[in-house]
C-alpha cells in the first residue's frame, strides 16, 4: 500500500521537473521556432533509449531573491542513451529555465556526463541553448565554464565529442563547442559570439546585427567555427545521426564496419576529369566515384571550399578523405583550407581512421592579405598534421601537384605510405609556364619571336617534367596507374596496412604551429 | 549546370590561369595599400577626446598630436617626424572607425 503511494509521489515529482520551465515558457520557446531541450533529445536519439541522470537537482544561488526561485534540474538535461545502437553521453541546455544559463549545479551536471562518457569511452552530444552565465551566481558559473573546457580538453582525442549549437551560446559559452570535435548549427537559430552586437556598438561604435555577427551561416562560411549546417533542427539531427555511425566510439576501437558496397557511380572516373589541365571539376565526383554507395558525407562543405574533407567507407571501413577542389580557387592551399584540413586529419588520427589524400592543386593562394594573416603558420599545420599522423595515408596525385603543395598533400616525403598517381599527374615545382619564364628566362629574351620561343619552351617542359615519371623514377611515386584502377588499388592499400605500426620517439606532445 | 559555368572566371595562380569559382571570402578580401605616411590613421576604433594641435602647426617628432579614445584607454596619438599639420580631418568628441585618416601632414 505505501509502496504505491511513494510511487505515485515520484511520477508526481518527475512530471513537474520535466515540464521544465513550464507550459509558458514552452510556448514561448516554440514561438521562436525551436524544440525544447527535452524533445530534441527524444527526436536524436534511439526511441525510448534515453535514461535521465540528475533530474533533481536543485540550483545553489542564495543571492539576490535566488533563494526563493524554483529552477527545475536547474536548466540542462543530461543522460545516456543510443543512436544507431551506439552509446552516447548527451547533455542539453534547456532555455525555458532561467534562459539555459549556466549556473553551478547546472555546470556540475554537465561536468558529470562529461566524466562519465569519458570514463565509458563513448561519444558526447552537448545541446547548446543558453543565454551564458547566471550572473547572480558570480563567480561559481565562471568556474562551471572552467571546469566543462578542461574536461573538453582532457577528453579531446580520446572520445568524439559533438556540440549542437540550437540557440544563443555567447561570451565563455562558446569556447567549449571550440574545444569539440564537431559543431553542429541551425540557420536562424545558432548564434555564437564572444562579444554580442549591444557590446560591440558602444566599445567601437559598429552596428551588425546577431546573424551577421554570428548566425548560422556565418560560422559555416566564413569563420569556420562549425562544421554542418542545417536548415532544420530535424536535419540537423540526421546530419548528427550520420556522423555517429562514420566514427568510432572512442580512441581505443576502431568505427563499426558496414557491409562493403560498389560506389553507385557507373562510368568512367577518367570521364570526370577534363582533359585540358587549366579546367576544372568537382573532385567530389571522383570522391563518389571510389567511395562505397557513392556515399561521403561531407565536412565544413561551406567554409574554405577549395579542399574537400569527409568521411566515406572503403569496402565498409570508415576513411577520411583530403581532396583539393580544383572548382573553388582552382583548389590553392590558403590560411583556411589549411586550418580545415589540417585538423580533420589530426582527427582522423586521433580516432585511427585511415585518410585518402586526392591531390590536384596549383600551389599556395599568392597574395598579401594571405602572407599578413599567416599563410607560413597555417600552411604549417597540413605538413605536420600529415607527418603526424601514423594511421595508414594513402595519396592519389590526380592532375597537378605544384611546389610545396605537393610536399604538403601526404606525399611520401611526410610519411605516405602509398604514393598513386594517375597518368595525368604533373609533379612539378611549378607549373610548365612560370618554371619555362624561369628556366629559359634569356633564351625567350633573346629570341626573335619571345612569345614564340616562350611557348617552344613551354612545350619543352612540359613534356620533360609535366608528368609522374620523373618522380616514379626516384620511387617517389609507387605506382603510375589507371583511373579505373584507383577503387581497387585504395582498397589493397587500406587492407595491406590494417597492422601498421609506426612508432614514433616518446614525448609528451608536439608542437604544432597553431 | 549552365549557372555553375556562368559563375567561373579565369584565376592566376603564378602564370597559369585556370578556370574556377571564388569564394565569397576572397571576393571581400581587403586589397592591400601601401600606407602614406603623411596620414595618420586610427588604429583602433574609438573616440577622439582632444586634439592638441591646430593646421599650420608645425610639430616636432613625438609630440602628442591627439588623444583617442578606445576600450576604456587614453591612446596618446604621436607625430612620427618633424613636420606641419596640413589638414584636421576630425572634431573632438568624434567617434572613428578603424583605419581612419585623421590628420594630414606635410
Amino acid at each position: 500500500m505505501s509502496l504505491k503511494k511513494n510511487i505515485l509521489e515520484l511520477r508526481k515529482r518527475k512530471e513537474k521537473v520535466q515540464l521544465g520551465g513550464g507550459e509558458k515558457a514552452i510556448e514561448k520557446q516554440m514561438a521562436m521556432g525551436k524544440m525544447t531541450a527535452r524533445s530534441r533529445i527524444m527526436a536524436l536519439l534511439d526511441n525510448e533509449s534515453f535514461t535521465e541522470y540528475d533530474l533533481f537537482v536543485e540550483h545553489e544561488g542564495r543571492d539576490f531573491g535566488m533563494d526563493k526561485k524554483e529552477l527545475h534540474g536547474d536548466g540542462v538535461i543530461i543522460g545516456t542513451g543510443t543512436i544507431y545502437g551506439a552509446p552516447v553521453g548527451i547533455f542539453a541546455q534547456d532555455f525555458t529555465v532561467a534562459g539555459g544559463s549556466l549556473g553551478l549545479m547546472h555546470a556540475r551536471k554537465i561536468t558529470k556526463i562529461m566524466d562519465h562518457a569519458l570514463k565509458m569511452r563513448m561519444p558526447l552530444i552537448g545541446i547548446n541553448d543558453s543565454g551564458g552565465a547566471r550572473i547572480q551566481e558570480g563567480v561559481n558559473s565562471l568556474a562551471g565554464y572552467g571546469e566543462i573546457f578542461y574536461r573538453n580538453t582532457i577528453a579531446s582525442g580520446v572520445i568524439p565529442q559533438i556540440s549542437v549549437i540550437l540557440g544563443p551560446c555567447a561570451g565563455g559559452a562558446v569556447y567549449s563547442p571550440a574545444l569539440t570535435d564537431f559543431v553542429f548549427v541551425v540557420d536562424q537559430i545558432s548564434k555564437m559570439f564572444i562579444t554580442g552586437p549591444n557590446v560591440i556598438k558602444t566599445v567601437l561604435g559598429e552596428e551588425i546585427s546577431m546573424e551577421e555577427l554570428g548566425g548560422a551561416r556565418v560560422h559555416a562560411e566564413i569563420t569556420g567555427n562549425a562544421h554542418f549546417f542545417a536548415n532544420s533542427e530535424m536535419e540537423c539531427f540526421e546530419q548528427i545521426k550520420k556522423l555517429i555511425s562514420f566514427i568510432p566510439w572512442s580512441n581505443t576501437v576502431r568505427a563499426k564496419v558496414f557491409p562493403p558496397k560498389e560506389p553507385k557511380f557507373k562510368g568512367n572516373i577518367e570521364d570526370i576529369i577534363p582533359s585540358d589541365p587549366k579546367q576544372p571539376y568537382d573532385v567530389r565526383d571522383v570522391i563518389k566515384a571510389i567511395v562505397d554507395d557513392s556515399d561521403f558525407l561531407e565536412i565544413q562543405e561551406l567554409f574554405a571550399a577549395n579542399i574537400v574533407i569527409g568521411f566515406g567507407r572503403m569496402n565498409g571501413q570508415t576513411t577520411g578523405f583530403v581532396a583539393n577542389q580544383p572548382l573553388v580557387l582552382a583548389g590553392v592551399l590558403d590560411c583556411d583550407s589549411s586550418d580545415k584540413a589540417a585538423r580533420f586529419i589530426r582527427f582522423c588520427n586521433a580516432f585511427n581512421i585511415p585518410i585518402i589524400t586526392l591531390e590536384d592543386m596549383p600551389g599556395y593562394l599568392p597574395g598579401v592579405d594571405q602572407e599578413h594573416a599567416g599563410v607560413i603558420r597555417h600552411g604549417a599545420k597540413v605538413l605536420y598534421a600529415y607527418s603526424e599522423a601514423t594511421v595508414p595515408k594513402i595519396t592519389v596525385i590526380l592532375r597537378k601537384a605544384y611546389g610545396g603543395g605537393y610536399i604538403a598533400m601526404n606525399s611520401r616525403h611526410l610519411g605516405a605510405d602509398f604514393m598513386f598517381a594517375w597518368p595525368t599527374a604533373e609533379i612539378a615545382v611549378m607549373g610548365p609556364e612560370g618554371a619555362a619564364n624561369i628556366i629559359f628566362k634569356k633564351e625567350i629574351e633573346e629570341a626573335e619571336d619571345p612569345d614564340k620561343m616562350r611557348q617552344i619552351k613551354v612545350q619543352e617542359y612540359v613534356e620533360r617534367f609535366a608528368n609522374p615519371y620523373v618522380a616514379a623514377a626516384k620511387g617517389y611515386v609507387d605506382s603510375v596507374i589507371e583511373p579505373s584502377e584507383t577503387r581497387s588499388l585504395l582498397l589493397h592499400a587500406i587492407e595491406v596496412s590494417s597492422h601498421k605500426d609506426d612508432q614514433r620517439p616518446f614525448k609528451k606532445h608536439g608542437i604544432p604551429p597553431f | 549546370m549552365s549557372k555553375q559555368k556562368h559563375e567561373l572566371v579565369d584565376f592566376a595562380v603564378t602564370a597559369r590561369k585556370y578556370k574556377t569559382k571564388l569564394t565569397k571570402k576572397f571576393i571581400n578580401r581587403k586589397f592591400y595599400v601601401d600606407p602614406n605616411p603623411f596620414e595618420i590613421e586610427s588604429h583602433i576604433p574609438g573616440t577622439i577626446i582632444s586634439l592638441k594641435v591646430k593646421e599650420g602647426d608645425s610639430v616636432k617628432e613625438g609630440k602628442v598630436l591627439l588623444i583617442l579614445e578606445a576600450m576604456k584607454m587614453m591612446n596618446k596619438v604621436l607625430m612620427p617626424f618633424d613636420g606641419t599639420i596640413k589638414k584636421i580631418l576630425v572634431t573632438e568628441g568624434q567617434r572613428v572607425p578603424k583605419g581612419c585618416i585623421m590628420i594630414e601632414l606635410e
